[in-house]
């Protein structure tokens, strides 16, 4: 067999291989979106569920989600930057800092059911939060955290040595380094991370399941310590505890849930491919 | 007669267990040029940082012997590090520019340390450091533009005007030429040569003619020690020792 006919049959292997892999991305969403277009309604995204919840909309649901991804950021965010900044640029490597990155590196491979049932006997049993948003956020941030901060320290890191170095010759402090040259230069590999750490929480059932989730809640939240509707639950819900739920409605939800976790991925790809376009370094 | 700028008493400096600077003493005259020349490895580099404790950072780093900057112990507890690296200024061997526009760059330090009260005075501020580097004209309409938008030359030359714009006494330079080509390399060495009327320069470079055109004093260093310092003009005619003979002329290192 010659050479020219062995490079064809490998191409067309490959090139089928990489379209496998774009198949199901391609069949879930079209499914979802060709089956739940003709829920999405007016109602369905600003009004509340009734009957049981076979009709009305999911509003409390898409707040939820809203409201518990916000939570989580306000938490996940400057303790993982934070712990990251210190990590990079102040850690000096000793066997501590390396149980530490090891300890991160395992936390990002922990079920997340793991994680609600810690997150039902840390917040909501034992500091007496009870079934709250605060419970559900604190859960999804420690779910969240170590993939912020690895992305935030590995983000530090590739900005260059010599900036750090230009900076103590000039006079400037290590903070001085870090809050005017190596936090900027990695705000977007940084930005990135929080979103798709985020993107995580947002989409997760199993962290909220225990700790803020409720089965039905016609009405918006109203405080840190109230419960409430969260589209993946509510998605999980509707499609096995609830007898005779019309198709489209699981559909619609799928989709708005799907949308709205993908519109995040996007604009994550967004910031990364404007910033890597202007970075010179 | 030059003031005394530098003045250094027995330095040894250890890498760990390595001793990358044996017994070292000399002195560094203000407003001078003073090369540093050897081969790689030798330890001039590692003198260079000592200047003004850039090795600090380093693991295992550590110094015996005195370095006085106008006659105070830099070394001595208590010392405020971040004023000294401000009175003495580094240059390094790749330009290295921030990814920022040309004016951010120099504003960089004064803004950092506060060492202008307004805008006008910052301004006033940049322009004096770009014109001190020899860059002003050539950048002074568009001091927005991006500094790595710059050749290499004037890249290097921004990064000059970035030390000095913090008024440092002494500029450190480390192969400042190295990443250049010979036109650009001879447009520093002639910014040198007007730094000097204002600051202490210190040089490392790998190019003895260099060396040769720009510096009044060479140190010519030697497996962590210091073989021979004297003029730059007595240093390349009539060498003291052998190895400094067999080193310029090409026969050692």
């Amino acid at each position: 067999m010659n050479r020219h006919i062995q490079q064809k049959i490998g191409f067309i292997l490959l090139g089928l291989t990489a379209l496998m892999v774009v198949m199901p991305i391609l069949f879930v969403v079209g499914h979802i979106a060709a089956s739940g277009a003709r829920a999405i309604t007016e109602e369905f995204i600003t009004g509340m569920p009734r009957n049981g919840m076979k009709e009305g909309g999911i509003l409390p649901a898409i707040v939820g989600t809203l409201v518990l991804t916000l939570g989580t950021a306000l938490v996940a965010i400057p303790l993982g930057v934070g712990g990251a900044i210190y990590l990079s640029e102040y850690a000096r490597d000793t066997w501590l800092t390396r149980t530490v990155r090891l300890a991160i590196i395992n936390l990002a491979g922990i079920p997340s059911v793991v994680y609600g049932l810690f997150g039902l006997g840390m917040f909501v049993l034992f500091l007496r939060f009870g079934t709250s948003i605060l419970a559900g956020c604190l859960t999804l941030a420690i779910m969240t955290l170590p993939v912020i901060v690895s992305a935030a320290e590995e983000a530090l890191r590739a900005v260059p040595v010599e900036f750090r170095t230009v900076i103590f010759s000039l006079g400037g402090t290590r903070w001085q380094s870090i809050r005017y040259i190596v936090l900027p230069q990695a705000l977007p590999g940084i930005i990135t991370g929080v979103i798709l750490g985020l993107l995580r929480a947002a989409g997760e059932t199993a962290p909220i399941l225990f700790t803020v989730a409720a089965f039905y809640l016609p009405r918006l939240p109203r405080s840190i310590f109230d419960e409430t509707m969260a589209l993946p639950y509510h998605l999980y819900v509707i499609s096995t505890h609830v007898p005779g739920m019309p198709m489209h409605i699981q559909y619609g939800t799928a989709l708005v849930l799907l949308v709205l976790v993908l519109s995040m991925n996007l604009l994550a790809s967004l910031i990364r491919s404007y910033y890597r376009k202007r970075r010179q370094w | 007669m030059h003031t005394i700028k530098f003045s250094l008493e027995h330095i040894y400096f250890y890498y760990g267990k390595y001793m990358a600077l044996s017994d070292i003493s000399m002195t560094i005259l203000d407003r001078q040029i003073t090369a540093l020349i050897g081969p790689s490895g030798c330890g001039k580099s590692t003198f260079l940082r000592c200047l003004n404790r850039m090795n600090d950072t380093i693991p295992g780093a550590r110094l015996e012997g005195r370095v006085l900057l106008d006659n105070q112990d830099i070394y001595a507890p208590g010392v405020d590090v971040v004023n000294l690296r401000r009175r003495v200024g580094m240059v390094f061997q790749r330009p290295n520019p921030f990814p920022q526009s040309v004016f951010d760059n120099v504003a960089f330090g004064p803004r950092v340390l506060g060492l202008t009260r307004n805008k006008d005075e910052l301004y006033w501020l940049v322009e004096q450091s770009l014109r001190g580097a020899a860059l002003w004209d050539e950048v002074k309409d568009n001091l927005k533009q991006d500094a790595l938008s710059l050749s290499l030359g004037q890249q290097q030359r921004l990064c000059i005007a970035r030390a000095i714009a913090v008024s440092p006494e002494v500029i450190l330079m480390d192969e400042p030429c190295s990443a250049l080509d010979p036109i650009a390399t001879l447009e520093i060495e002639e910014l040198m040569r007007q730094l000097k009327e204002q600051y202490c320069i210190v040089i490392v470079t790998h190019n003895m003619q260099q060396a040769a055109r720009v510096s009044d004093w060479t140190g010519f260093f030697w497996l962590g020690k210091l073989v021979e310092f004297d003029e730059t003009q007595s240093v390349f005619t009539r060498p003291s020792q052998k190895l400094t003979e067999d080193y310029i002329t090409g026969r050692a290192g």
